[in-house]
C-alpha cells in the first residue's frame, strides 16, 4: 500500500500542456520585453516602434519554444526537477541560437547578436522556472487543503461513528473481533487519507473491499449478503484507488439500509480482452435513490476515471426489474503512464 | 427507586446490545428494566404498547420507519412513554431537536450522557406531540420526506394504515375522515398540515377534503341545478365526492395532465 505524503511536495517542472502554464509563459515573456522597451526607449512613441521591432524577433522563438516544450512535456516530467531545469534552459538556449542565425540571413531590423541574445534567454528562463516554482509551493496548501476535503466528503459520518459504535459493542462479548474490526476500520481509513493520486492494484482495492464489508457485516449482521464473483478478476490489473468501495458503501446505504429485510449486493469484477469491467448492484428503493451523497460519489468517481484514463473509461448507472446497477469499464493496464 | 422501564428501538444488533450493556453499568445510580426491543419502527408500534414502558431509546435512521415518524404515531397512547432520541449523525434531526426541545443522545452514546437523559425524561414524561410535528416538519423541509403511515388510535393501540393506501381525506366535525378502499378511520391531524405534509400524493377538491390523485377516476356533472356543478369519480370507492368552483379549473388541468 502506498504511504502517506503528507505535507511534502517535491518541486516539480510545470505542465507545459497545460494552458494556464503556456498563458502565463505568454504574458511574463512579453511583459519583461515590454519593460526593457521602456527603459531603453527614448519616448512613448518610439517605446511602440521598438516594442514591434522587439516581438517580431521574440515571438516566433517564444512560440517556437512553447511548442517544443509542449513535445517534451511527457519526458521532462519523467526527469529528476534540476535535469529538468537544464535541459528545458538547453532546449530554449539551442532555440534561441537558431533564430538568431536565421534572422541574420533574413536580414530584417537587426537582432541583438548571439551572445546578448542567449544570455537574455538564459535569464528569462531561469526568471520563470523561479517563478513557477514559488508558485507551486503557493498552491501546495491549497492542495493539501482539496485532499482534506474530498476526505471528509468520503467518509460518510454515519457509517464511522455507527461502526465505531459497533465496535464498542463488541469489545467486553468478542474482544478478538473487536479487534480484527478497528485493524479492518484503521486500513480502510489509512486508504481514505493516502495520495489519491497514485495507482492500486486492483488485488489492494479487492482487500479493501473485503475490510469494508466485514465491518458492514458486524453492523447490519444477516441484513447484509454480498456475493463475490472474482473468479476472473485480474488482480494485476492497475486502477485508481477507491473507485470500488465508495460504490461498495452506497449499494449498502441505498440498497440494504433502508430495508427491513435482508438485501443482496453483487459485486462483480472480470477482464475482456485488454478492458477491466466492474459491476456492483443491489435492491433499488426509488424513495431513498435521489439523496445527494450518491450523486456525490458518483461524479467524484467519474472524475477521477477521466483524470487518470481520459476518455477509456466508463461508468453507467441504471435500475432494472428493481435492481441498482453501477459499471464500470477501464483499460486492462499493468503499469502506470508517465504522469498521473 | 423502583426500576424504570426502558424499550430500545434501534436496526442493528449491536447497537441494542451497546444500549443494554451501558443500562447495566448505570444500574446503581439509576435501576432499569429492559422491558422490549424492536428492530423498527412497526415492530415497535405492535411491541411498546403492551410492554409498560416508560421510557423509549429510539434510533432514528431505520427502514420502513423512522424513529420521528414513530415518536409521533406512538404519542397517541393513551399513556405515551417518553422519548430519547438516538443518532449516529442526523444533521437535520439535530437540529429539529434542539429547536423543540427534544432529548437526543448521539451514538456512540456515553453512560454519564444517557443516565442524565433518563433522569430527564423519567421526570419531564412523553413528549408534547405539537413538538414531535413540529420537528418532524423541520426536518421534512430538509430531506422531503414525508410519513409512511398515519396513525389511528384504538384504545391502547396504534393501527398504523399506509398513506399510500388513502383515497380520500375529509374533515368532519372535530376529526378527520380517512378513507381506504376497505373501511373508515378516524385520524386527529388537522387537514390543512396533512395537505401539507402530503402535497405530492393528494389534492384539495373542496375546502373539507384532500383526494389522493392517484385515485383519480373522472368527473361526472351533478345532476339537478341550473349551475355546473362536478364531481369527482374514484377508484376504490362508489361514492361521488363534491368538487368545489374554486377548485374546478386546478382540477381540470390535473385530469388534462393524466
Amino acid at each position: 500500500m502506498a504511504s502517506i505524503k503528507q505535507n511534502e511536495y517535491p518541486d516539480v517542472l510545470p505542465d507545459f500542456r497545460n494552458l494556464g502554464v503556456i498563458a502565463r509563459i505568454l504574458i511574463a515573456v512579453n511583459l519583461i520585453a515590454l519593460a526593457a522597451v521602456l527603459y531603453a526607449a527614448g519616448g512613448w512613441a518610439q517605446t511602440l516602434d521598438r516594442f514591434v521591432q522587439t516581438a517580431a524577433f521574440l515571438e516566433p522563438l517564444l512560440l517556437a519554444s512553447l511548442v517544443l516544450l509542449y513535445a517534451a512535456s511527457p519526458l521532462l516530467a519523467r526527469m529528476a526537477y534540476l535535469t529538468g531545469c537544464a535541459t528545458v534552459l538547453a532546449l530554449v538556449l539551442v532555440l534561441a541560437g537558431a533564430t538568431e542565425l536565421l534572422w541574420l540571413r533574413n536580414a530584417a531590423p537587426p537582432a541583438p547578436g548571439l551572445a546578448r541574445i542567449l544570455v537574455l534567454a538564459a535569464l528569462i528562463v531561469g526568471l520563470l522556472i523561479g517563478y513557477f516554482r514559488l508558485l507551486a509551493k503557493a498552491y501546495s496548501p491549497a492542495l493539501s487543503e482539496a485532499r482534506l476535503q474530498a476526505l471528509q466528503a468520503r467518509i460518510r459520518p454515519h457509517f464511522l461513528f455507527n461502526s465505531l459504535n459497533a465496535v464498542l459493542a463488541l469489545i467486553r462479548r468478542d474482544p478478538k473481533r473487536a479487534e480484527r474490526a478497528l485493524e479492518d476500520l484503521s486500513d480502510l481509513f489509512r486508504t481514505l487519507m493516502s495520495d489519491g493520486r497514485q495507482f492500486v492494484r486492483l488485488a489492494d482495492e479487492i482487500a479493501l473491499l473485503e475490510r469494508y464489508a466485514s465491518i458492514e457485516q458486524l453492523r447490519l449482521g444477516e441484513r447484509l449478503r454480498i456475493v463475490w464473483e472474482l473468479d476472473t478478476a485480474p488482480t494485476d490489473a492497475l486502477l485508481p484507488p477507491l473507485v470500488l468501495q465508495p460504490l461498495l458503501e452506497n449499494a449498502v446505504y441505498h440498497g440494504v439500509e433502508p430495508g427491513t429485510g435482508a438485501g443482496e449486493v453483487v459485486v462483480h469484477v472480470e477482464r475482456r480482452g485488454d478492458r477491466v469491467l466492474a459491476r456492483i448492484e443491489n435492491p433499488y428503493h426509488p424513495e431513498h435513490q435521489h439523496r445527494a451523497g450518491n450523486r456525490m460519489a458518483l461524479a467524484n468517481i467519474r472524475e477521477r476515471l477521466q483524470l487518470f484514463f481520459d476518455a477509456e473509461a466508463r461508468l453507467e448507472t441504471g435500475e432494472r426489474d428493481g435492481r441498482y446497477r453501477v459499471e464500470i469499464e477501464i483499460p486492462y493496464r499493468l503499469r502506470a503512464p508517465g504522469r498521473a | 427507586m423502583s426500576e424504570l422501564r426502558v424499550f430500545i428501538v434501534d436496526d442493528e444488533t449491536p447497537a441494542r446490545e451497546r444500549l443494554r450493556e451501558l443500562l447495566g453499568d448505570i444500574a446503581p445510580q439509576i435501576p432499569t428494566a429492559v422491558v422490549g426491543e424492536a428492530r423498527n419502527g412497526l415492530e415497535a408500534v405492535e411491541r411498546v404498547p403492551a410492554s409498560g414502558a416508560e421510557v423509549l431509546l429510539l434510533d432514528i435512521q431505520m427502514p420502513g420507519m423512522g424513529g420521528l415518524e414513530l415518536a409521533r404515531h406512538l404519542a397517541r397512547l393513551e399513556q405515551p412513554p417518553a422519548v430519547i432520541f438516538v443518532t449516529a449523525h442526523d444533521r437535520h434531526a439535530v437540529e429539529a431537536f434542539e429547536l423543540n426541545a427534544l432529548d437526543y443522545l448521539l451514538k456512540p452514546v456515553r453512560a454519564e450522557r444517557l443516565a442524565a437523559a433518563l433522569r430527564k425524561a423519567s421526570a419531564a414524561g412523553a413528549p408534547d406531540a405539537e413538538k414531535l410535528a413540529r420537528a418532524a416538519d423541520q426536518v421534512r423541509e430538509s430531506d422531503g420526506r414525508a410519513r409512511e403511515y398515519l396513525a389511528v388510535s384504538e384504545r391502547n393501540r396504534i393501527l398504523l394504515v399506509p398513506v399510500r393506501d388513502i383515497v380520500y381525506l375529509k374533515a368532519e366535525l372535530k376529526y378527520v375522515t380517512l378513507r381506504t378502499r376497505e373501511r373508515e378511520h378516524l385520524v386527529e391531524d388537522s387537514l390543512i398540515a396533512l395537505e401539507r405534509e402530503f402535497a405530492e400524493r393528494f389534492v384539495r377538491i373542496h375546502r373539507n377534503c384532500l383526494v389522493a390523485k392517484a385515485a383519480i377516476r373522472g368527473f361526472e356533472r351533478a345532476p339537478g341545478d341550473d349551475e355546473v356543478r362536478w364531481l369527482v369519480l374514484l377508484e376504490g370507492t362508489d361514492e361521488k365526492l363534491p368538487v368545489s368552483r374554486r377548485q374546478w379549473p386546478m382540477l381540470r388541468e390535473l385530469a388534462a395532465e393524466k
